[in-house]
């Protein structure tokens, strides 16, 4: 979230769209109801089911699922149209300005750069024109056709309210009901906020679901503003603080970009990263990687790492290629992995193809799971049956199972969808022989290490070298820990007047102290601060509000700096005035930024001086333009990998762009996908208000309260499949098939899209072989092996089923 | 005779004691009803947070026990944290059962290998453990670390062991799986923020 859970009370509008906030995020949806009993904000659900979300909605918009992109550029093209742009926040605060390329451009579905061999796109069109200063060039008029402004209008033109209509299947009056109470939100003095999860991640189009409403949010002028912004609402209770740390391939803690085979000498990868203002005055903050980074390779290899030897470079692992969830799987299958560790993670139930997950897990020679709980995963060799039909003595995988400690049985911090960082105390020890995670992963090292030591083998040096300070190696204390992540100096810190500011020792105030020459080190920049010599800032309880806007500043500790909205220099006009005096949040007070946030600008950066407020970017100010992205510098509507309509309506004479054109397929994958004539109905999954992912059907009253699998239909398809309410019903993908009891309800909208009908079909996901619940099939055995094409998350959204009574 | 609870109290606040009372054959119900005392005014209230989605709604863990070293606390109850800010003191249904995830029947209690090819569980100490599961990993790395690439550059990575972290983890032991897993050379790292 830009924002946090208490701000949306300070919305006049939520839309809740890829999300289902009453039923998946329960006590955080209670902002939504205090914003409309408060405030008399307005609620907008747009969904393909009418959820418990839509039921207590001012209005509600069906949708087709996977169609976001085609909604929402429609909702730009509208607000283009009626010009109803809050002018003075995109002038100054967007790059609606920039000129791009001459070269570039869209055609027929594409972009500038497209190989259809390789699935992918050369960028090298995709770029501002620079001038001989050295900077971006812009036109302050918008005039120049090719500037954002006008690329934008004439991309998005095609998405008017009939196409839009026709593609997404909501009625066109819905449509443009739904248009005009977000158009409102333009005024200076009324915001939007959106609340989102994983109805828009889980497409093939994902990353370009979110950015679509970005760019709504930048035209509204709502980011940066108290009951604004773009609020993702996140899945477990500290799943954006294991995101802060980075298990990623791609990332190191703090999301800095870790080297590849590219990167062929530490200067080489750190000025690749180290971005140079693309106008004048700007903060640029990237420009300050290298002192993130070498604060962390410090952290990591202390005296190991030295100037000379580029921080110990050479030890940071360089991959070869992808390596999230997916990729990971296709190598397994490939057999071209022995070992794999399952920490807290349970991915024959939760990764998308069960079968195929399956298939990798037997070609192991080690499985190790670490959990709580007896995970599916941890018996996927076991024969259940229907549920999980294989024969152990074919499978070869040696499985270790430890039992690991649950959240009250050991003390660590959690940060809450809101980057709100907070400490958790041990009530209990847990049961038996159960061990914290600290300590199953202390003795793994600590082991491999002494292994090392004595017996040699494939580069030892940066076993050997790890910085491993715990006073008990084998149990490192979460407090010792968070001090790591959050830094200290290891040296006199001085400023250039030689007078020391931080002690050698001493932790560190924040991440502005950090250091490129090794006098610091920081395990996460970003969580820089969070435990400084005042102690440790996540476990404060002072809840008080005297803003009355919801901040908190002194109940735990929000990343960055403390800071509860970010971006939130753009709450006020370029004066320095906020728009919404009511709702301030910051002002420009004469000498310096103050108000009821840690300002996300230089503090003292007069408003005369028109330093941007999106300081993260090279250019200051928001993209509307984006050629970061995979498939385009803007959305552009593709059809889910599986489409009830076989064509994308916007190009329907080009099958290569029916869906993203961009995203990675396997082979073998894109054989597996089904087509509408076998398999007709549109398929979701979804999550329901008794349950919590594939965790809570171990827990007895959570079974109590939701014992049995289910599908969810419309009346109208029941009658036409002869399928009443309780029957067990057969649902088949191309890759397997599941049974559950049918639920048929009103919920369900039937639609009309590109000239036919679309039925829908509602999955929930909570089921499985192991459980207090009754024994169901894996949901994900049906779905596509496919991921959004930037960040690989899989398609669960959207994919092609058959139902027939069972 | 019958007196209310509250008028029992009122009775010895007046200066009588209860033992005498009952001896003078005064023996309200409330007295019987005290024999069974306010669980919650002897538990031990720890801070928490939901584990559960990411509103990460503040708990309170009740548990019988002092914390003291001998006594083995027991976690009998947990409910919102009245002051976090998010939550007010509120779980959803998901959050309100995590009593029962706590004690679920399907909790791990101790180490355990399925050998290849076999249809059971076995039993095994965490030594054990900890140093098949190295040796494992050592060999699986010496086997297939890859030091430098096809152009000769210096990539030191391992591609054939990989991990996935959990979103469930608090944040140190998340950040120290990625110091150790980094260290060894691991490329194949995700995690469920990823799905």
């Amino acid at each position: 979230m830009t924002n946090h859970w208490v701000d949306i009370k300070n919305a006049d509008l939520v839309l809740i769209m890829g999300g289902n906030a009453a039923e998946a995020h329960i006590c955080g949806f209670k902002w939504v109801q205090e914003a409309k009993h408060v405030r008399r904000a307005k609620l907008v659900v747009v969904d393909p089911r009418f959820t418990r979300s839509a039921a207590v909605a001012d209005f509600y918009a069906p949708i087709r699922a996977g169609t976001d992109i085609a909604f929402l550029a429609g909702v730009i093209n509208y607000l283009l149209e009626n010009d109803k742009l809050q002018h003075e926040y995109v002038n100054a605060y967007t790059n609606a300005a920039f000129l791009i390329d001459p070269d570039y451009g869209f055609e027929d579905g594409l972009f500038t750069g497209y190989n259809a061999e390789k699935r992918s796109y050369d960028k090298a069109t995709w770029r501002y024109q620079m001038g001989e200063d050295g900077f971006a060039k812009v036109d302050p008029t918008l005039q120049d056709p090719n500037c954002v402004f006008q690329l934008m209008k004439k991309h998005f033109a095609r998405y008017d309210a009939d196409a839009v209509s026709n593609i997404t299947g909501t009625p066109k009056d819905a449509f443009l009901k739904v248009c005009e109470m977000i158009a409102e939100c333009s005024a200076p003095d009324r915001v939007m906020t959106i609340l989102y999860a994983l109805g828009w991640t889980q497409h093939s189009v994902g990353s370009q679901n979110i950015r679509t409403m970005a760019m709504i949010q930048l035209l509204l002028g709502n980011m940066g503003m108290p009951g604004g912004g773009i609020n993702a609402l996140r899945g477990h209770a500290n799943v954006q603080g294991v995101t802060d740390m980075c298990p990623f391939t791609a990332n190191l803690p703090g999301y800095l970009s870790a080297p590849t085979e590219r990167d062929a000498t530490a200067e080489a990868y750190v000025a690749a990263r180290t971005t140079k203002p693309l106008r004048p005055g700007q903060m640029n903050f990237y420009g300050n990687f290298p002192k993130w980074w070498v604060s962390l390779m410090k952290t990591w290899y202390g005296d190991a790492a030295t100037a000379e030897n580029g921080w110990a470079y050479d030890w940071l692992p360089k991959p070869d290629g992808s390596y999230d969830v997916l990729a990971m799987f296709e190598r397994m299958h490939q057999g071209r992995m022995n070992g794999f560790f399952c920490q807290g993670f349970n991915p024959l139930a939760s990764v998308a193809h069960k079968g195929k997950v399956s298939a990798a897990l037997a070609k192991l020679k080690y499985l190790v799971v670490m959990d709580p709980l007896a995970t599916d995963t941890s018996e996927f060799w076991k024969n259940y049956g229907e549920y999980n039909d294989v024969d152990p003595r074919q499978i070869q995988t040696e499985v270790f199972r430890l039992p690991a400690e649950l959240f009250a049985e050991h003390e660590g911090s959690f940060t809450n969808s809101g980057r709100v960082i907070q400490w958790h105390w041990k009530a209990a020890d847990g049961p038996g022989e159960t061990r914290g995670d600290l300590e199953i992963i202390a003795q793994l090292y600590t082991r491999l290490r002494d292994l090392y030591a004595k017996e040699g083998g494939a580069l030892p040096d940066p076993v050997l070298n790890l910085t491993w300070p715990y006073r008990q190696p084998t149990r490192p204390s979460a407090d010792e820990v968070a001090r790591e992540v959050s830094g200290r100096a290891l040296r006199d810190l001085t400023d250039a007047a030689g007078n020391v500011v931080v002690k050698a020792g001493d932790q560190l105030a924040g991440f502005a102290q950090l250091r490129d020459d090794g006098s610091t080190a920081s395990g996460n920049w970003i969580y820089c601060g969070s435990y400084s010599q005042a102690g440790n800032l996540t476990a404060r309880r002072d809840n008080s509000d005297p803003s009355g806007l919801g901040q908190t500043l002194n109940w735990g500790f929000a990343w960055p700096a403390n800071r509860r909205i970010i971006y939130n220099r753009a709450s006020c006009d370029p004066s320095g005035k906020p728009w919404d005096p009511k709702r301030a949040l910051l002002r420009w007070t004469g000498t310096a930024w103050g108000g009821n946030d840690v300002p996300d600008m230089r503090p003292n950066a007069a408003p005369e001086e028109g330093v941007g407020p999106f300081i993260m970017n090279a250019e200051g100010v928001a993209r509307l333009f984006a050629p970061g992205m995979i498939e385009g510098p803007f959305p552009e509507h593709y059809e889910p990998f599986e489409t009830p309509l076989a064509r994308n309506p916007l190009h329907p004479d080009k099958p290569e762009v029916t869906s993203n054109p961009a995203a990675r397929v396997y082979k073998g994958d894109m054989e597996l996908f089904g087509k509408a004539d076998e398999f007709p109905y549109v398929a979701t999954t979804y999550r329901l208000a008794e349950h919590f992912h594939f965790w809570t059907k171990t827990s007895v009253i959570n079974a109590v309260l939701q014992p049995e699998h289910f599908v969810e239909i419309s009346e109208e398809l029941a009658a036409e499949k002869g399928i009443g309410k309780g029957d067990v019903v057969k649902v088949r993908s191309n890759r397997g098939e599941i049974k559950a009891v049918a639920v048929v309800t009103k919920r369900i909208p039937v639609l009309q899209v590109d000239g036919r009908k679309v039925h829908t079909v509602g999955i929930p996901l909570h089921y499985g072989f192991k459980g207090e619940t009754k024994p169901g099939y894996i949901t994900n055995t049906l779905t596509p092996f496919v991921g959004d094409a930037n960040s690989q998350t899989p398609e669960y959204k959207a994919f092609l089923v058959d139902i027939e009574k069972a | 005779m019958h007196v209310s609870r509250r008028g029992f109290f009122k009775v010895c606040a007046a200066g009588m004691t209860g033992s005498s009372l009952a001896t003078m054959g005064f023996a309200p119900t409330a007295v019987l009803a005290e024999v069974r005392q306010y669980k919650l005014a002897h538990a031990t209230e720890t801070r928490s947070i939901c584990p559960y989605c990411s509103v990460s709604c503040g708990t309170l863990v009740y548990s019988m026990g002092d914390k003291s070293r001998n006594a083995k606390a027991r976690i009998f109850h947990i409910e919102g944290d009245p002051d976090n800010p998010v939550n007010r003191g509120s779980l959803c249904p998901k959050g309100a059962g995590l009593l029962d995830m706590v004690h679920s029947p399907l909790r791990l209690t101790h180490p355990e290998v399925r050998e290849p090819g076999s249809n059971q569980w076995k039993r095994i100490s965490w030594d054990e453990a900890f140093d098949r599961i190295a040796r494992h990993m050592k060999a699986d790395r010496d086997a297939n670390f890859v030091d430098k690439n096809d152009a000769g550059l210096t990539v030191n990575r391992w591609t054939t062991t990989g991990f996935l972290a959990s979103s469930a983890a608090s944040n140190e032991p998340s950040y120290l799986s990625i110091k150790v897993m980094r260290a060894l050379g691991v490329v194949a790292i995700d995690t469920q923020a990823r799905i």
